[in-house]
């Protein structure tokens, strides 16, 4: 099943309340996906600075604080239970290498100039609870509850999947070709941590972006090379898509006002949202690739 | 009564309506604050009248027998699906599957219907004001459908008997679905199906009818090598 939601903000109105509005659409899919979740949030962009999502699993923060502070001299720290977001002016290639080779239970979720990734295994309201949703503000966020079945209930298994600067995927579905995919990617040089579908998409999504086809060209590819059920939301530092496959089984819902864009699995995810009633309610078509953004 | 999702329970709702005295003469209802809940007015077996005001969720109304339910919103997937017989009035746009594997009654949405719209109907009558997606009245076995708009690709695809009546463009037309001869019978059916529906500026000879081919019944001996 799983459940998936994103809010994109066309004006500043909400900016603040972001964390507010997208933890309410994820509590409300939690009956979708109760095994983990997880979101992502596009907030503060920086020229310079880089953003590591890390995820530390048991080590012990301030011990990582002194040993990773050894190896990227100014780099800021800020925890929020077993995830740390690490700012620093480093190139991303070299940050990325310190961590793996020196840090093997640090997983990196993802990175960017924008971007904050946050994702556990466990009940959705409780992960959302665990990292203080509530308090972000930010342009856009996307979020994901996750019922697994192909892979293994981890952290490494939780989506959303970032497989590229500033870039995030989330997915309701399975497909059916990911090995071979995956294989083909591997060849052209993606990494892949885990034995997860959607991260192969997203490893699709990011090898198409960094051939410097649009978000919009890479969905509409997308739809012939990836087989297998799909509602996705990729998530860039501009904005947000959304592309359904042609048979359309996995269900989604837009709301657009003119303060913001939104999408959930169900009208319930967004039946709090602030004037819903009143916005154009739709169900992206099959087959159609759908985005909003700067 | 007025029965509001904000103070009360779905179930309890659900509750009140599925269990109503058999001698107790107010059979009106309005039910407000939806907010997409699933299985509303799910079950529901005896005449009244229900109003829900707002967006419901899957599976409104679904097993209906006689309740006459309008839902001044959006439903999501499966709205009347398995209706046996009632009216179900959706005032705003269906998700995928609405009137699914239902017996009889009637569907009417004003707004368009997404895919898979009528599959596998038993005998129900659905009438879309608008559109109607792809793979509708897929497996329909037996009632009518009556699409003001246009339909999607594969319409009536695997059909075994049912009418499908569409006034615009028809995407493509399933395995075994073919257009047919528009006789008088069809012609009053859509006729009072309109009327039912309160649609007055469209008349009968504006649909095309659509039907089974009839060449799926059968095994056929020279399509052997196929299986």
């Amino acid at each position: 099943m799983c459940g998936i939601v994103g809010i994109y903000l066309k004006t500043k109105k909400f900016e603040k309340n972001l964390g507010k509005l997208l933890s309410v659409m994820l509590n409300n899919m939690e009956s979708r996906g109760p095994d983990s979740a997880g979101f992502a949030i596009y907030k503060d962009e920086s020229k310079k600075m880089y953003k590591f999502s890390l995820c530390i699993n048991d080590l012990n923060f301030n011990k990582f604080k002194k040993e990773i502070s050894k190896k990227i001299k100014k780099a800021k720290l800020n925890q929020i239970s077993d995830h740390v977001i690490l700012k620093t002016q480093k190139q991303p290639k070299k940050v990325i290498e310190i961590i793996n080779s020196n840090f093997p239970k640090v997983s990196i979720v993802g990175y960017g100039r924008s971007i904050e990734i946050f994702k556990q295994v466990g009940n959705p309201k409780d992960v959302v609870k665990k990292f203080k949703l509530d308090s972000f503000s930010g342009t856009h966020g996307i979020g994901h509850t996750r019922m697994a079945t192909e892979s293994a209930i981890t952290t490494n298994g939780s989506h959303p999947y970032s497989t590229g600067e500033d870039e995030c995927l989330v997915h309701n579905g399975s497909l059916s070709n990911h090995n071979n995919l995956r294989r083909k990617l591997t060849k052209k040089g993606n990494t892949f941590n885990s034995e997860n579908d959607t991260e192969v998409a997203a490893g699709y999504v990011s090898n198409s972006l960094s051939n410097n086809k649009s978000l919009k060209d890479t969905l509409t590819s997308a739809l012939k090379d990836l087989d297998g059920f799909y509602t996705f939301i990729a998530g860039t530092r501009k904005g947000f898509a959304v592309v359904r496959d042609e048979i359309a089984c996995k269900p989604a819902v837009i709301a657009e006002t003119k303060n913001y864009v939104a999408i959930a699995s169900e009208f319930q995810a967004m039946a709090h949202l602030p004037d819903v009633n009143n916005a154009k309610i739709f169900e992206p078509e099959p087959g159609i690739v759908y985005s909003w953004g700067k | 009564m007025k029965l509001d999702l904000k103070k009360k329970k779905l179930r309890e709702i659900n509750n009140t309506l599925q269990n109503l005295d058999n001698k107790k003469n107010d059979r009106d209802f309005v039910i407000i604050n939806p907010e997409g809940s699933h299985a509303l007015c799910a079950g529901l077996n005896q005449e009244m009248k229900v109003l829900i005001k707002g967006h419901v969720g899957y599976y409104c109304g679904g097993m209906n027998q006689k309740a006459y339910l309008t839902i001044d919103g959006n439903v999501g997937t499966g709205v009347a699906e398995n209706m046996m017989s009632g009216t179900v009035h959706v005032k705003g746009n269906a998700s995928q599957s609405a009137g699914a594997t239902a017996h009889g009654g009637l569907l009417i949405i004003d707004g368009d219907a997404s895919s898979r719209c009528g599959i596998s109907m038993k005998g129900i009558d659905i009438v879309v004001k608008g559109s109607v997606g792809h793979m509708s009245a897929f497996m329909a076995q037996s009632g009518t459908m009556v699409v003001c708009g246009d339909a999607g690709e594969a319409l009536g695809d695997s059909l075994y008997e049912a009418d499908i009546f569409v006034k615009g463009s028809v995407k493509s037309l399933g395995a075994d679905c073919i257009e047919k001869k528009m006789e008088k019978k069809h012609l009053d059916k859509i006729s009072n199906l309109l009327k039912k529906s309160e649609i007055k500026n469209i008349k009968p000879d504006n649909f095309k009818r659509y039907g089974s081919a009839r060449k799926l019944y059968n095994f056929n001996i020279d399509n052997v090598s196929s299986y």
